[in-house]
């Protein structure tokens, strides 16, 4: 007997790397993002792109990154004017791993409908 | 200046080649052995034929030792010790002078210390458990052609380990069929998929038809995705001259990463490989067929640290390391000092991990972990505890058995490890809350909810064969 009934099916659906499989993520569980960020003394920064240029390698850098900045609200509030700025954009936070010269963090704070 | 005269006859190893007042140099290139003496023979002696027999001795003294200054180039054993929880066997530390070795070649290392010695008579049996590669000997090696840090950026993939799944099953599909299951996995989630170790050119599917169809499906699942993805073809062939040509291929057609057998294929293939893949901006995954042939046991063969060191040296990009969990023997914490081989700069000695030197690797690139074989939904919260982002989590049966099929299975994967990779960056124990945060994912995808409910009872608690020696 077929099962074709009670199967689900995946749709194919853009995706932005890391975490673009769940729930888009609070305010409160963006900071604490940010705070492992932070507590692996990497420097925060935000990029942001137009969907139509998301698979880019480079976006646009949102100021500089934040070297030494320790307060996650600081940051918060950077995501923030940074969507106000681009409301048409996606918004990307990194962390800049100096030691490995990589990312060690980076994913979707804002998606752009 | 010197005074020798040529003595012919059988003299004791232990004469020559056991200088326990030696100190070893920094460019020594040191080894341990565990060494299982026919009874009878005293350990100093033992050791000494070990240290004899890989470096430059012979069984008899031949007047032309005295053309040479042997003193510089023969192996001392320099140290002997006691095996935790073994009365049979013993500990030998080997030095090495560098000149005994040719600059780059892991083959000429392994011809001489895995060489004839391992059928030596007064032996029983010999175990090459570890090497520390003087950085000296290190920066002569190519090493991995892109490493880590290259791979994230070029697939620009942060903060979380890749995913990918071996197509299953593994022989007998056609090409079109096989870019099918390819697509359907890529698309779901997944990074890479990969084509099995024992899949190189059949007639049920001849390579240059199975690449064309694979790049297909990447390229598709790519576009409708926005993420990068590969599959890692596998050029491994019955000579050098074919392997080549697949890899040529393999990059005229986009590929991003091509793959290679290294025990099977033999380390001059691999060395040859990787340095074509550096030259030509190609990761390569390397898969590790044969292993468990020369390191299971514990008594003889090779410890995989040592072909884990040696493929670094050689060159690839990721290397499989077992699961630690899945279907396939490894223990934990001696799956956890060789994963730190691959990708740490510099990893001190850790016998409670199996490290029996310090090893220096300079500034050469690091290789992902991958791990592999049997693994499903429940295994990814203790994996993403035990490999970190830096690896490689290679399903197989773990998303193509999914009930609603391949993309749903990749999915199931993707979503349970990004649950998992957020909790621990929030601080939460993985393994320790695993049902809660698989559980609590679940509740936005129904993938990976039928994920769950298939592989529930599936387990692979057999003890391993190969443990660290303790007390």
């Amino acid at each position: 007997m077929s099962t074709a009934s009670t199967m689900g099916d995946h749709a194919t659906v853009g995706r932005y790397e890391t975490f673009s499989y769940l729930p888009a993520l609070s305010r409160d569980e963006i900071l604490e993002q940010i705070l492992y960020i932070l507590e692996n003394g990497w420097n925060a920064s935000l990029e942001h792109e137009h969907p139509s240029r998301a698979f880019e390698y480079y976006w646009p850098m949102w100021k500089m990154p934040f070297f030494g900045e320790q307060d996650p609200g600081v940051i918060l509030a950077e995501i923030e004017a940074c969507r106000r700025a681009y409301p048409d954009h996606h918004v990307r936070l990194v962390g800049y791993d100096n030691y490995a010269q990589s990312k060690g963090h980076a994913f979707l704070v804002h998606r752009a409908l | 200046m010197s005074t020798k005269t040529y003595d012919a006859g059988v003299k004791d190893y232990a004469l020559t080649y056991w200088t326990p007042d030696y100190v070893p140099l920094d460019s020594d290139l040191l080894a341990c052995f565990k060494v299982t003496a026919q009874p009878n023979v005293p350990r100093e002696e033992a050791a000494a034929a070990v240290a004899a027999e890989s470096s430059t001795g012979t069984w008899t003294t031949v007047w032309s030792d005295l053309l040479t200054d042997l003193d510089y180039y023969k192996g001392r054993a320099y140290r002997i010790e006691d095996v935790p929880g073994d009365r049979e066997s013993f500990y030998a530390f080997v030095a090495y002078p560098i000149d005994l070795f040719e600059e780059g070649s892991i083959v000429n290392v392994l011809t001489s210390l895995v060489g004839n010695v391992f059928g030596f008579k007064a032996v029983r049996a010999l175990r090459l458990e570890d090497i520390r590669f003087p950085l000296h000997y290190v920066k002569t090696c190519g090493g991995p052609p892109n490493g880590i840090q290259v791979e994230r950026d070029r697939l620009d993939k942060y903060g979380r380990p890749f995913l990918g799944a071996t197509v299953k099953p593994k022989l007998g599909l056609s090409a079109k069929n096989y870019g099918r299951a390819v697509y359907e996995m890529l698309r779901g989630g997944l990074d890479f998929t990969k084509d099995d170790e024992n899949v190189n050119s059949q007639p049920f599917m001849r390579w240059q038809n199975r690449f064309e169809f694979v790049m297909e499906a990447v390229r598709k699942a790519q576009e409708e995705t926005g993420e990068r993805k590969g599959h890692y073809l596998n050029v491994t062939a019955p000579t050098c001259e074919e392997m080549f040509k697949r890899a040529e291929f393999a990059k005229e057609l986009g590929a991003p990463i091509i793959m290679h057998d290294f025990l099977t294929g033999g380390f001059t293939a691999n060395t040859s490989l990787a340095n074509w893949c550096r030259d030509n901006g190609m990761l390569l995954h390397i898969h590790r067929a044969m292993h468990a042939v020369i390191d299971r046991n514990p008594k003889h063969g090779i410890h995989f640290r040592v072909l884990a060191k040696c493929l670094r040296l050689s060159g690839g990009d990721h290397l499989h390391t077992g699961t630690v969990v899945g279907k396939l023997e490894g223990d934990r914490q001696s799956t956890l000092g060789f994963v730190d081989q691959l990708r740490e700069s510099f990893i001190p000695e850790d016998r409670s991990r199996g490290l029996f030197f310090d090893q220096d690797w300079g500034g050469m690139p690091g290789v992902m972990a991958v791990a592999s074989g049997g693994i499903h939904v429940w295994h990814i919260p203790a994996l993403v505890t035990i490999f970190g982002d830096d690896s490689v989590l290679q399903f197989g049966g773990g998303t193509q058995g999914h009930p609603w099929g391949n993309a749903a299975g990749a999915a199931a994967n993707r979503v349970a490890t990004e649950a998992c990779v957020k909790a621990r960056n929030e601080g939460v124990e993985v393994e320790k809350n695993a049902r809660e945060i698989l559980s609590d994912a679940a509740r936005h995808s129904p993938e990976l909810a039928a994920a769950m409910e298939t592989w529930k009872e599936i387990k692979f608690e057999f003890d391993v064969v190969d443990k660290l020696d303790a007390a």
